[in-house]
């Protein structure tokens, strides 16, 4: 009789050990409940959210690939396979590891859909750095990225970081990659061909890692707990190893299906290509290489040790596989065989530890959870503009805003990572997005990941609207058309209705703003039960967008580069400042709605921001976000380090100077241009019904906005370049 | 000519290096594992930048080990030119091929960025195509950079005008008299931190890397 101290340590509940024994009909061995604990904890199973997921845009103005572990886009010849995922629990209890294996993780997924990984991003959100721990993380993060993704030589290229007081206690940690591979050179994660091999490939199985993805990232954090044994250790060099053979093995075309071993271990990858393939598997656990002696079956069906892949080979062709991970120094070792008859077994020396239909193990159970509107919202959301005192001196603002770390300069994190290796980064980071190239084409990726958590704390639905129409704004401001989405969706425990309440609103947004910009979300990642005892998380649907660049010598980025040029502002400025990080920064309140957002506006933006891209009418493009247009044109004025330039502005509307300087109305973009092409961006701006204003010029070195604002360059460099180090 | 780009497990930018080499300079180049030992078809070996075997133990102490290792010494003592870039450079100091060792960066943080370099020896078969005095921008990534050598040593670098590249203005990594690049006595293998082979087309923002490989072309005469 097994106890329920035993499933529950284990993460299950009484009602999934209850479905358990009724699809057995008998009580399950301990390897069994094992499997079942990890295959169906929501971190592999998505029980919570799948509801919600089916409703995402599959199709959008590009081809697409979606339903396999990453999803991707077809363009020209190739498949550009990308995906975002959070390895935020494992980063808040060990760093360094938590990160590195995240990268780990997410590029394995790149790969073994048979696309070389040619480009990393990262979203990262910490607490105040005011307090001691979150500096640590910040750090061991940062360093756990470079650690693990420099010596693998993808390059890392762009991404967010946010600081703000919800994620102190639940860091987020998520990790982006983009790969390429020829149209039909991709590989499926599944097993097929009864009598085919089924072959473990890669580094050797320990104890580390196991309930990584149950007890660690599908729980809350508890006061007192110690987790850092479910998190696993990272070995990049075994990785890039692994990318490399695992490439050429794809290349022979005796290999069937291949997945690899992330979350839930060789549970998952057995039970989901099968599963994927609609066939039987038989695995004989004794063969798995492992690091440890006495291993229980359990364990080794648990384990998420790294770095390593399953494949389904074709019988009669496993030497030519060994061959190759034995140039590499991997193994190579046929661990079972594909039958027909839909059960996952697994045997250790010739006994049965395991077995059930593989159906049942990827086909959790689905919950439709009750969500309500948070208690406090309505509140949060009352902002009288009169009770906010005009500051007196904007430029004291301007400067705290520059060196508010959410805004501030990232070179000390983004120079810890390698960017450039691969020789294909063509606009490094510190602009709107990173542009990519491939060589040999004469068109380019971009890349880009955002999300404004606040806003989606205050207006869940509009929020993660904004998130999109953000992303793509920053696509464009890059020269790039948005082609299509990948999500990484962390939010609070999903039994409470509140926090689902957000996550309902939060996705339906995106799917609104996906469907107005033609955009599929192609793949995805759910994090729940992102709380400490301070609470959850802002809800933070976090969004990697990739846009495809016709001609890579179009690229724009968002410095100024030519004294004399004309300023102009796309997009209108409205008296808004709720959810504003001046409102945060300077007057110490999250609150008020989120910027208003009508997507078709946003959209003719973006429109007549191509066009006027693919004219060569403009010399830089730079998207108003967090700290408004001030901030913004402080960043198109010292953004490159190597060449900045003043600005005078003189004509701005007549509004109240924060929320002018520092509101953060959406849909705007500050461009520079050559004079003589003012009157062409002006009838394309029509033409697209966006609104128009020339409001100064690139000049000196100042900034200087009416007679709100004069700054030196140098000491508007200071404020930003240094505040995080 | 010919270039031979040598690949060790954990090398990552063999493919920047054999791409610059075929396609930018546009000269027959192959790849060469790091367990081959016949090297005699090549006039230039690049030992390209990277982790391999991981960077475990100490950066290029475990490749030193590698087969390949003892071909690339008799290549170089019988006069071939090498280039060893970034990891490639700290594998040639663990060989004994340069003199010297490497240190962590003294911030004790991975460094990628655009430095500038100063060229101080024109008169070489890897910079013949630069003035002196030139300032080059070319990007560096690495770890553990800070060039180390003792008095003696430097004294002895110095005398017989083996400093090839110096960080100009900023010293990114601590490099004692900021050394970023050194040739042998015979004037055959260069080390270099910086990584040239990142700047040598126009679409990455600098092509001042570019005069590495024209130098080394020029010299061993195009295909």
């Amino acid at each position: 009789m097994i106890k329920p101290e035993v499933y529950q340590a284990l993460g299950l509940k009484d009602e999934d050990y209850q479905r358990i024994e009724k699809i057995l009909g008998r009580e399950p061995s301990k390897t069994e409940l094992a499997m079942y604990s990890v295959e169906w904890s929501e971190h592999c199973g998505y029980s919570s959210s799948k509801k919600y997921l089916k409703l995402f845009p599959q199709t959008g103005k590009y081809q697409t690939l979606v339903g396999e572990d990453s999803g991707g886009i077809f363009y020209d010849d190739l498949a550009i396979i990308f995906k975002m995922e959070s390895h935020n629990h494992p980063s808040q209890v060990e760093p360094k590891q938590g990160a590195a294996t995240g990268v780990g993780g997410i590029i394995r997924d790149i790969f073994t859909a048979g696309a070389r990984p040619i480009a990393s991003l990262n979203s990262l959100r910490f607490g105040p750095l005011t307090e001691p721990y979150n500096r640590y993380l910040l750090g061991g993060v940062v360093d756990g990225i470079a650690f693990y993704g420099n010596c693998l030589g993808v390059p890392t290229v762009g991404g967010e970081v946010y600081f703000d007081e919800s994620y102190s206690g639940n860091c987020l940690v998520n990790a982006m990659s983009i790969g390429i591979c020829g149209k039909n050179e991709i590989a499926r994660a599944r097993a097929t061909g009864v009598g085919n091999s089924i072959m473990y490939v890669g580094s050797s199985t320990g104890r580390d890692g196991i309930g990584g993805c149950s007890v660690l990232a599908s729980a809350e954090f508890c006061e007192g707990e110690e987790k850092r044994p479910t998190v696993q250790i990272g070995d990049p060099f075994t990785e890039k190893c692994l990318i490399e053979a695992t490439l050429e093995a794809l290349k022979t075309g005796y290999v069937i299906g291949i997945k690899d071993m992330g979350a839930a271990g060789l549970t998952c990858s057995t039970s989901e290509m099968a599963g994927a393939g609609e066939v039987g598997v038989d695995i004989e656990l004794d063969k798995v290489p492992r690091r440890e002696e006495g291993m229980e079956p359990y364990e080794v069906m648990m384990s998420e040790s790294q770095e390593r892949m399953l494949v389904c080979v074709k019988a009669g062709y496993e030497d030519q596989i060994h061959k190759i991970f034995d140039k590499w120094d991997l193994h190579a070792v046929v661990i079972g065989t594909v039958n027909d008859s839909k059960i996952v077994r697994i045997k250790e020396n010739g006994k049965v530890v395991a077995e059930m239909p593989g159906s049942s193990l990827t086909e959790p159970p689905i919950f439709d959870l009750p969500y309500e509107k948070p208690a406090n919202l309505d509140e949060m959301n009352k902002l009288d503009l009169k009770s906010i005192p005009a500051p007196k001196n904007l430029n004291e603002v301007l400067l705290k805003l520059l060196a508010s770390p959410t805004i501030a300069n990232k070179a000390w994190i983004y120079e810890q990572y390698d960017h450039m290796v691969q020789t294909n980064t063509c606009v490094l980071p510190g602009s709107d997005a990173a542009v990519i190239r491939i060589k040999g084409k004469e068109w380019g990726l971009a890349a880009t990941s955002d999300c404004n958590s606040r806003y989606c704390l205050l207006n869940p639905y509009r929020g993660a609207q904004i998130a999109v129409a953000e992303a793509a704004r920053n696509l464009v401001c890059s020269g790039a058309d948005p082609a299509a989405v990948t999500d990484c969706l962390n939010f609070g425990n999903p039994n409470k209705p509140d926090r689902y309440y957000y996550f309902k609103n939060c996705v339906e947004g995106i799917i609104d703003a996906c469907k107005v910009f033609e955009t599929a979300v192609i793949s995805g990642n759910v994090s729940f039960y992102n709380e400490s005892p301070k609470g959850a998380i802002n809800p933070t649907p976090t969004i990697g967008m990739v846009g495809i660049i016709e001609k890579l010598e179009q690229r724009v980025t968002s410095f100024f580069k030519n004294e004399g040029d004309a300023v102009i502002l796309l997009g209108e400025t409205k008296e808004e400042i709720g959810g504003s990080e001046y409102l945060k920064v300077v007057h110490g309140q999250v609150r008020g709605d989120a910027p208003s957002l009508s997507l078709d506006a946003e959209k003719n933006l973006h429109s007549a921001m191509l066009e006027m891209v693919r004219a060569g009418m403009i010399n830089s493009a730079h998207d108003c976000s967090e700290g408004g247009l001030a901030v913004a044109l402080a960043e198109c004025c010292i953004g490159d380090k190597e060449k900045q330039l003043g600005a005078a502005i003189a004509e701005l509307n007549n509004i109240r100077p924060d929320a002018l300087l520092f509101g953060e109305s959406q849909s705007r973009i500050i461009i520079s241009a050559n004079e003589k092409n003012a009157a062409k961006i002006e009838a394309t701006a029509k033409k697209h019904a966006v609104p128009f204003q020339i409001i100064g010029k690139v000049f000196g070195n100042n900034l200087k906005v009416m007679e709100h604002i004069g700054l030196p360059l140098a000491q508007l460099d200071k404020s930003w370049r240094n505040a995080i180090r | 000519m010919k270039f031979g780009v040598i690949v060790f497990p954990g090398s990552n930018c063999d493919q920047d290096c054999f791409h610059v080499a075929s396609k930018v300079m546009e000269q027959p180049t192959e790849y060469v594992w790091h367990k081959d030992s016949k090297l005699d078809k090549f006039d230039c070996l690049i030992i390209p930048g990277g982790f391999s075997y991981g960077d475990y133990l100490r950066c290029g102490a475990i490749a030193r080990f590698s087969p390949i290792m003892k071909s690339v010494i008799d290549f170089a003592n019988s006069g071939g030119l090498v280039i060893g870039i970034c990891n490639g450079f700290q594998i040639l100091l663990e060989a004994g091929l340069l003199p010297g060792a490497m240190l962590r960066n003294k911030g004790l943080h991975f460094i990628c960025k655009y430095v500038k370099l100063r060229v101080e020896n024109n008169n070489t078969a890897f910079s013949s195509k630069y003035q002196k005095g030139q300032v080059l921008r070319i990007p560096i990534a690495h770890n553990e950079g800070n060039y180390y050598i003792d008095d003696d040593g430097l004294k002895e670098l110095k005398k017989n005008d083996q400093i090839v590249f110096r960080y100009h203005g900023e010293n990114p990594n601590g490099a004692i008299d900021d050394i970023a690049g050194i040739i042998n006595k015979k004037g055959n293998v260069l080390g270099m931190m910086p990584h040239p082979e990142r700047s040598s087309e126009l679409e990455l923002n600098s092509i001042d890397g570019k005069g590495v490989f024209e130098s080394i072309v020029e010299r061993m005469g195009k295909k």
